[in-house]
Formats: C-alpha cells, structure tokens, sequence
C-alpha cells in the first residue's frame, strides 16, 4: 500500500487535496465577504472588525501562514495538472466540441488555470492595496486602530480599481462555478446524475453571490461618491 | 422514402505510421444512404479508394453492433459521434445534414498512439485491466451459482458500471485526456461484488497507478466522459473509485 504521502500525490489524492483546499478557501472568502459587509453596518464597524482582526496577534499569524499555504498548496495542484494536461495530447483535435448535459464542461471548467492564475495575482495586489495600504490612525472610544475604511473608500474613488475588481470578482464568480461543483464531487464521492444536478446548481449559486456581493461593494462606494445611504458617517 | 443519394465533404486523419506526420485529407462522398452506418459510409469511400489503386482508410471496428469496444473515431469533434449513448457503428447518416462537411479523426491521446490512419493502440487499458482488473479465483469446476447471494441492488450497479466496453471514448473527449472514467467503471464493477471484495484495495491502487504509469491524464470534473460514454456509465464510477482508493490507503 502507498504511504500517505505517495497518496498525497496520486492523480485521486491530488484532485482530493485540490477540493479540500479549494473548500478552505471557499469557506475564507464566506467570512471575507460577510466581514467586508460590516462597512455598511454602523460608522465604525468595519474600523472595529478589522481592528480586532489585528488584535489577535501570533493567531492572526497563524492564520494568515496557514492560509497562505492553502492557497500554494491550491495553485501549485492546478498548474501541475495543467502543465501534465499538456503533456497527455501532444497533437490536438482539429475540431473538437462538447456534448453537452450531463457534461459540466463549460467556460467555467476550462479556464480554471487561467482565472486561478488571475486570482493569485489578483491576491498579490489586493493585499498590498489594504493590508500594507497607507492608513490614518484614529481613536474610536478610546482605542487607537487604524481607518481602514477611509483606506477602503479612498480606494475605490478611483474607476481603474473599481474595474480592476469587478472585473477580477467576475472571474472569481467563474472559478466558483467549476469550483464549487468539482471540489464537492471530489470529496463527497457521490456523481449520480441527480446529485450532479443538484450540486451544480448550488455550487453556480454560491459562485454567482460571492461574485455579486464583492463587486458590489467597490461599485455601490464608486456609484456613490463613498456618500450612499448605505455608508453610515 | 430514403434518401440514397446523400453527399458529404470528408476530412480524415492520414497518419502511415506512428513515426510519421500525419496531414488530414479530403474526400467527396456521394451516393450515401441515409440508413447506411457511419462505418458502411466509410466501407463505401474505402471500395471506391480500392477500386480507384488508391489506400483506403484504416479504422477500426469489429462487432459493428455496440458490443465490442474496438470503433473508435472522433467525428466532428465528438468521440463517437454526434448521437448520445451511441458508439459510432450504430451511428446512422441520418443524423447528419445533406452536404455537410465531417471531420474525422483517431482518439488522441500520449497515451493511445496512432498505429495507421484512425486506428490507435489502446493496449494502455489492458495493462490497466492487467494490473487489478479481475478477480482471482479457482478455475475448475463452476461452483453453484446460489451459493453466494447478491442484492438485487448491488447486482444492478455491478452490471451497469459492467458495461462498460473499454472502447476509449472518455480518454478521447476529456480535455486532460484522463482515463477515469474507464478506470473507474471497472473498480465500481468489482468492488460491488462479494467476488471482487477481497482484492479491492490492492485493485484500487494498483489499477489507479497503472492509469498514471500509462500516461493518461488527472480528472478535472469537466464531466465530457459521462457524456460520450457509448453505454452511459456515470462520473459516480470515478466517485466509487476515489472513494476505493482512499479506502485503501487509509484503512490498514
Ligand atoms: S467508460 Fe464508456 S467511454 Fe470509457 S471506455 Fe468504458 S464504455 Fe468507453
Ligand atoms: S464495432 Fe464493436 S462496438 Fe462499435
């Protein structure tokens, strides 16, 4: 029998490890995106959140090199497999088409490197921009934390980055959609026909609201000059 | 009425060897029943080829009646043609359009080489059979056919995942050019079995590594296999055999 690490690395334990880390990320952007969702909560909220988000020192350390390592681990299974990918067909079709239902290869499926690949840069970016951003310090009931949210707002005045996201949200909504259902067939090991139906309708939900609820957000602070009645000031 | 006088603009892979650069080639068929099998519109284009001193085509076939695995050739980007839940002998030319252009072209796949023409060597999955894909047992005389019980259930998923004829058309239409499917359908078939329990994890490893020793590609969902699949068998074989493999390396 292989060890668990041969496993690990099998063409069924790779296309495992890439749904358990696909999961793990899914999960991060849930929390990601009910977290950003505090800055049309009370005027501080967001300040608040962020700022507790800090406080936990060496956790949040931890948490932060965990996930980065969960996103390797994501990436690095994808391009090898895409890499293999074109290895296994050295001579292409000349023409070559999908079935259709019951297959599930779609836009989605087949630019997976491609949006995964926009998505990595993307974090890159992303981070830079908020984590390592300029802030002002201000004093909220008397604990100093950083303006995150002015950082946040500043940003978004400007239309090449609220393009840049909606842009890259809408990829990730692609990614989700092939994402979702195939890390979920990968690790429920179920892929009756009914299931499938079943799963890819959840997992194309899930994909559309993440990439809504993102994109709205530097979209409606953009619409509205960082003024609209849901920002409260 | 039928209609007997259908014409078609064909384009074939020509391939002399697997050593040798293959170029596609062009040829107008006319006088083509629409009752006629996809493969008897290629006997009618070979005859004339033959008749005319030129080479016919090679493809391969041997049943001609969805039994036996051996026709295998992508037909306008399809593997097996356009008609789901068909291999491309039981393809009849009325499914295609008076006039119409066809292309037609071998499996690809590293893993499946052109041997001549349309024909590869898929001799990868007798070496993926060859590493678990049986049950071991003592020959002789056959032992009654009772003695052992089977769910009604079980029996019918077994023949279901059983069914499988082995012909290659997951391998040809995935994108990764993965041969889960395949694999799949023969581990789900065994493993459901009181006969093919006992060798199920060795079978499972076994057969998953000869699939990645063979060259075939990963599984990325897209599904495409389950949709080509000449006799229908469903993504859940390749469920049934992650789920057997991961059985294996974790129990002990
Ligand atoms: S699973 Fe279907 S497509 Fe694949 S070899 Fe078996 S019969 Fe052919
Ligand atoms: S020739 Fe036997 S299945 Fe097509």
């Amino acid at each position: 029998m292989p060890s668990l690490v041969d496993a690990a690395r099998s063409q069924v334990g790779r296309k495992i490890l890439s749904g358990i880390t696909g999961i793990l990320l899914g999960i991060f952007i849930i929390f990601h995106l009910i977290g950003n969702l505090t800055l049309f909560g009370s005027e501080q909220a967001f300040n608040i959140y962020s700022h507790t988000l800090e406080s936990m020192g060496i956790f949040l350390y931890l948490f932060e090199i965990g996930l980065v390592l969960v996103f390797l681990v994501h990436a690095y299974i994808g391009v090898a497999i895409w890499l293999r990918k074109r290895k296994r067909r050295p001579v292409g079709y000349e023409k070559y088409s999908s079935m259709g239902d019951p297959s599930k290869q779609t836009f989605s499926s087949r630019s997976m490197i491609f949006t995964g690949i926009i998505l990595l840069i993307f974090t890159v970016t992303h981070v830079a921009t908020f984590k390592y951003g300029d802030t002002q310090m201000i004093t909220v009931d008397g604990t100093q934390m950083k303006d995150l949210k002015a950082l946040v707002i500043n940003t978004f005045q400007n239309p090449w980055y609220v393009i840049y996201y909606i842009v890259v949200m809408i990829l990730l909504g692609f990614h989700l959609r092939h994402g979702a259902w195939s890390a979920f067939t990968s690790l429920t090991m179920k892929g009756g026909t009914k299931t499938s139906a079943v799963v890819y309708t959840v997992g194309t939900i899930f994909a559309v609201l993440m990439a809504v609820g993102f994109l709205f957000i530097p979209l409606y602070i953009y619409a509205t000059g960082g003024t609209g009645a849901l920002i409260a000031s | 009425m039928s209609n007997d006088n259908m014409q078609f603009d064909l384009k074939i892979w020509k391939q002399e060897d697997g050593d040798s650069q293959g170029a596609f080639q062009e040829y107008h068929m006319e006088g083509v029943s629409e009752d006629m099998s996809f493969l008897e519109m290629l006997d009618l284009l070979n005859e004339k080829l033959i008749k005319n001193g030129d080479e016919p085509v090679e493809f391969d076939y041997d049943c001609r009646e969805g039994i036996c695995g051996a026709c295998s050739l992508v037909v306008n980007g399809i593997a097996h043609g356009p008609k789901e839940e068909t291999p491309v002998c039981e393809l009849y030319m009325r499914e295609f359009e008076d006039g119409q252009e066809i292309v037609i072209e071998p499996w690809r796949a590293a893993a499946f080489p052109v041997i001549k023409d349309l024909v590869v060597d898929r001799s990868a999955f007798d070496r993926i059979m060859a590493a678990g894909g049986y049950i071991s047992t003592k020959t002789g005389s056959a032992p009654e056919a009772n003695t052992i019980a089977v769910d009604k259930e079980d029996a019918d998923k077994a023949f279901d995942y059983a069914t499988c004829i082995g012909c290659g058309a997951c391998v040809a239409a995935c994108p990764n050019s993965s041969a889960s499917l395949f694999t799949g359908a023969k581990i789900s078939h065994l493993s459901l079995l009181p006969q093919g329990k006992h060798e199920r994890k060795e079978r499972a490893v076994r057969m998953v590594e000869q699939m990645e020793k063979e060259g075939f590609g990963d599984c990325s969902n897209h599904a495409e296999c389950e949709a080509v699949c000449p006799v229908g068998i469903s993504i859940s074989a390749i469920a049934r055999m992650r789920k057997e493999y991961m059985r294996a390396v974790t129990e002990s």
